[in-house]
């Protein structure tokens, strides 16, 4: 290099974290704590009922408390916003409910008041008088049912990946997706064996420990936007089209998140907090409890029945699956995780003829949206409980059985891409060395039986989507990276700065990264998917090799070649002055599904693998069972930063662990039982398995930065099938709805019905 | 209705004036900018409202700020205060013990808490030690390693 700098290797090394001290010392800045002079704090009044119209809603009595500044209803919001209406699949959801309420928990009015308490108070005075409407919750019956949620379907237009929304109206259908290949029917009629099974998964929350928060700030032609979202980009877009204004009329910032999951994507609290600013001229924040939470946004529920015909010689010739995914409410992004999970769900194996739908369907709950996997962990938990099945039946032992029907490297997965970079045998080579397959395991006492079970699952990145970074370096040869990326645990900050680091020969710990900021930073899709690393990434490291190119050409021209950084800006501006800025952008290149026979070549940039083998202890007379040993493998391509991958993996695969084994938001006629941590548990100390190991398989991805790709979902894949496998290892039942409670498993054990599902 | 308390805060006489109603991460953070401890399930279940009073670690969200009344509070801004960071904290760091750090703070008085009554905890104590805290990240596996870490660092400086 023309510019004398430092020669240590960045990526591949396990920097800590760039903000460790601020966290361990309670500093790091959070939106959940930040204060604005003059605020009020918004209380949310909700729906208590399913489905209904709103017939009047009664303010007065709240109006009346001492302290209020006001109540605002969805009528007052159409005063300033005309069309409140938001959403990156349908423009479907309301700022505050407008004519309809869908669900119990909708937001329906806003008490404002500089006291949250007094706004707390307030708002329990609201009462609402409705006409109610009968209700549909399960996603199947909603498929076909006569209550519609939405009258009609206003598709956003936002996404090209979600170009096939119909304007539709009259049904609870958002998008049904179709994929076609080969001739199912006719291979199905030739099979030596069918098999056909239905899986169940329930409705999850992410529960990030910082609830949904966001402050806004007005201005006079402007808003500022202060807000634990995963998509700054996106929500800036979203508010400046609902107001009528142009992008740079709306500042959107975000800070460190205290996780996010997925429910921090899109719009969730932004557009009413951005219409009552601007109505109260006031800044106004709004930071839901943690019982709200629950009211925003879930993991989708799904019914998935799936059917496979197999030869005499074990291999998989017809694959057949329909998958019903619950979206609730709103369709949030429910669409998207139907069509571009929903192509993956005949599995990892090599079929000639599948043939697969997938119905985005409304009902009166929640809306549901993205979660740690993206539709992924539910379609794994039916394709790879199936295939143990058939590999019981068969009498064929599940690894072999699994070898037999792979999807091997540069073989086209059934939406016609073919498998590149993607480890999926040595994953699953892997799994079983950990496991000792080979050797006969331990079955346990009659009381306390042993079993254990395998899984493996893939999916796609999204596409096609773009990411713009900015590389600064200042004149005292310091650097500074501007991107949009949103750390919200993963590690992103510091992954970033290793890569602009190895670029420029710097040191990692001393690169500033500026957080996401719209008047500041450049555009970024949004953190969702594992697809930082890889898109974001690529736009950092093009940003850092454009900054570079352009200080060598700035030492070139100053007469200052081989000399450092400092000493290349003084040489050109006659002191300590000046930048060299880079710019690096990113977008993969994609080809669209087809609408009739979902094909595509080119669907995805990269492909995540992952697994886990699952070794479990049931005791025989109470259904009760522990997972004695955990190993998560996950194809990783080339690590940036080793030990925060490691800690995606095991972290994704322990909160897997509380979606297998307790986690479930229980419904009675539409309205939530337990919106606490105290009746819906997550994962603590206690509930670890045993033996916990967190492996990966390194495989350079090509395309990926420094040979990378995105990890933070991996290893959800195979958690929830391994341990229901196991389970049917030990005590030869099996269980078909997730959560797997010892509950369900005595019922299984004793022939008695399973629970109703919600 | 407002009551006028005075009580000791991380080493510094102070005193407020608090409603019956506020608890005491209101108190702190509204009236002293400590924003350490944080308010999440506010049903006392997860921990991210950890301090300490009177040397007993307690959640700030169901613990109302007149009971600080003459009361030595402790939180999690004190571990640092000095410059250098407490042994805990570098702990932590070195074993990639957090994520998004919303947890971190509880996680580390109550390692802090835990190494004084018992130096050299094994696994299983640690568990057991912190099954009050909640990390939906779940750094479960590196907060052991973490707290093994700060046991021995603890007992090196005290040698």
């Amino acid at each position: 290099m023309a510019v004398k700098t430092l020669n240590v290797d960045q990526v591949g090394r396990s920097v800590a974290r760039l903000e460790s001290r601020q966290k361990v010392s309670g500093r790091a800045e959070y939106v959940h704590n930040m204060k604005l002079p003059g605020m009020l704090y918004g209380k949310i009044f909700r729906s208590r009922i399913p489905h209904g119209k709103i017939r009047h809603i009664d303010t007065t009595a709240a109006q009346r408390v001492d302290g209020v500044f006001s109540v605002v209803t969805g009528d007052d919001v159409r005063t300033l916003v005309p069309i409140p209406y938001y959403g990156p699949a349908f423009h479907d959801q309301p700022v505050l409910a407008l004519e309809k309420v869908r669900y119990v928990g909708e937001p329906v009015a806003v008490v404002l008041a500089r006291d949250p308490h007094v706004a707390d108070q307030a708002a329990q005075l609201i009462e609402a008088e409705y006409d109610e409407l009968r209700a549909v919750y399960d996603e199947v019956e909603a498929a076909t049912a006569t209550i519609h949620v939405h009258e009609i379907l206003k598709p956003a237009g936002t996404f090209p990946d979600l170009k096939y929304l119909e304007g539709r109206r009259d049904t609870n259908i958002a998008l049904d997706f179709q994929l076609r290949r080969g001739d199912a029917g006719r291979a199905f009629a030739a099979a030596d064996y069918v098999f056909e099974h239905t899986f169940h998964t329930q409705t999850v929350m992410h529960t990030p420990l910082e609830p949904l928060v966001s402050l806004a700030e007005p201005g006079d032609d402007s808003v500022t936007i202060f807000t634990a979202s995963q998509s700054p980009s996106f929500v800036r877009m979203e508010i400046a089209r609902m107001l009528g204004w142009s992008e740079n009329q709306v500042r959107v910032r975000t800070a460190f998140l205290g996780g996010g999951f997925g429910a921090k994507l899109y719009i969730k609290l932004e557009a009413l907090v951005a219409v009552l600013a601007l109505m109260a001229r006031r800044p106004v924040k709004i930071g839901l409890t943690m019982e709200e939470q629950f009211y925003h946004i879930t993991k989708h529920a799904t019914t998935t029945r799936i059917k496979s015909g197999v030869s005499k010689e074990g291999r998989i010739v017809a694959r057949e699956c329909e998958v019903y995914w619950n979206g609730g409410a709103y369709a949030d992004i429910g669409p998207r995780v139907t069509q571009k999970s929903g192509f993956t769900a005949a599995g990892p194996y090599d079929i000639e003829n599948v043939k697969l739908d997938s119905y985005a369907v409304y009902t009166n709950l929640p809306p549901a949206g993205a979660l740690r996997g993206f539709g992924i962990p539910q379609l794994v938990w039916a394709y790879e409980s199936h295939t143990d099945l058939i590999a019981r039946q068969l009498e064929l032992d599940p690894i072999e059985f699994r070898r037999k029907n792979i999807l091997r490297e540069g073989r086209p997965q059934a939406v016609g891409t073919p498998m590149r970079d993607a480890a999926i045998e040595a994953c699953l080579e892997k799994i079983a060395d950990r496991m000792e397959w080979g050797k006969p395991c331990y079955r346990g006492s009659a009381a306390l039986r042993r079993g254990r079970g395998v899984a493996i699952g893939f999916k796609a990145c999204i596409a096609p989507t773009t990411s713009v970074a900015i590389v600064n370096i200042y004149a005292d040869g310091s650097c500074g990276l501007y991107c949009s990326t949103v750390d919200m645990g993963q590690g992103s900050d510091t992954a970033m700065a290793q890569i602009v680091a190895e670029v420029l020969g710097m040191q990692a710990e001393q690169i500033r990264v500026v957080h996401p900021d719209t008047d500041v930073t450049p555009y970024d899709m949004a953190t969702l998917g594992s697809r930082s690393t890889y898109h974001m990434g690529n736009a950092v490291k093009r940003a850092a090799e454009d900054a570079k190119a352009k200080l060598e050409a700035l030492a070139r021209e100053a007469g200052a070649e081989g000399s450092p950084i400092p000493d290349v800006f003084r040489a050109r501006y006659g002191m300590q002055a000046g930048n060299v800025v880079g710019i690096g952008t990113f977008i993969p290149s994609y080809q669209s599904p087809d609408k009739k026979t979902g094909h595509s070549e080119n669907v995805t940039p990269f492909w995540m693998i992952g697994g886990a083998g699952v070794e479990v202890e049931v005791d025989v007379e109470t259904g009760r069972f522990r997972v004695t040993k955990l190993v998560n493998v996950a194809d990783v391509g080339k690590p940036i930063n080793p030990k925060a991958v490691t800690t995606q993996l095991s972290g994704a695969a322990i909160m897997q662990l509380g979606h297998t084994m307790f986690e479930k938001m229980i419904f009675e006629d539409g309205k939530l039982t337990n919106a606490s941590l105290a009746d819906y548990k997550i994962p603590g100390f206690l509930d670890l398995p045993e033996d916990l190991t967190s492996e990966f398989v390194e495989a350079e991805q090509h395309g990926g930065p420094f040979g990378a790709k995105g990890v933070g979902e991996t290893a959800t894949f195979g958690v929830s099938p391994a341990i229901a496998n196991a389970i049917h290892d030990a005590v030869g039942v099996r269980i078909y709805s997730l959560p797997i409670t010892p509950e369900a498993v005595y019922r299984a054990m004793n022939g008695l019905p399973q629970e109703d599902r919600r | 209705m407002n009551r006028r308390i005075r009580f000791t805060l991380n080493g510094e006489r102070v005193e407020a004036d608090v409603a019956p109603h506020h608890n005491l991460v209101e108190l702190l953070a509204e009236r002293f900018d400590l924003v350490g401890a944080r308010e999440s399930c506010g049903q006392g279940l997860c921990g991210c409202c950890t301090v300490l009073v009177d040397g007993r670690a307690v959640s700030a969200c169901l613990y109302l700020a007149s009971f600080v009344d003459g009361a030595n509070v402790v939180t999690i801004e004190s571990l640092d205060a000095a410059g250098g960071l407490h042994p805990v904290q570098e702990a932590f760091i070195e074993n990639a013990a957090f994520q998004c750090g919303f947890c971190t703070p509880g996680f580390v008085l109550m390692t802090a808490q835990l190494l004084e009554e018992k130096p050299d905890p094994s696994d299983e104590e640690i568990r057991h030690y912190l099954s009050g805290n909640l990390c939906r990240c779940a750094a479960y596996p590196e907060i052991v390693d973490a707290v093994k870490a700060a046991a021995r660092k603890t007992a090196a400086k005290g040698r």
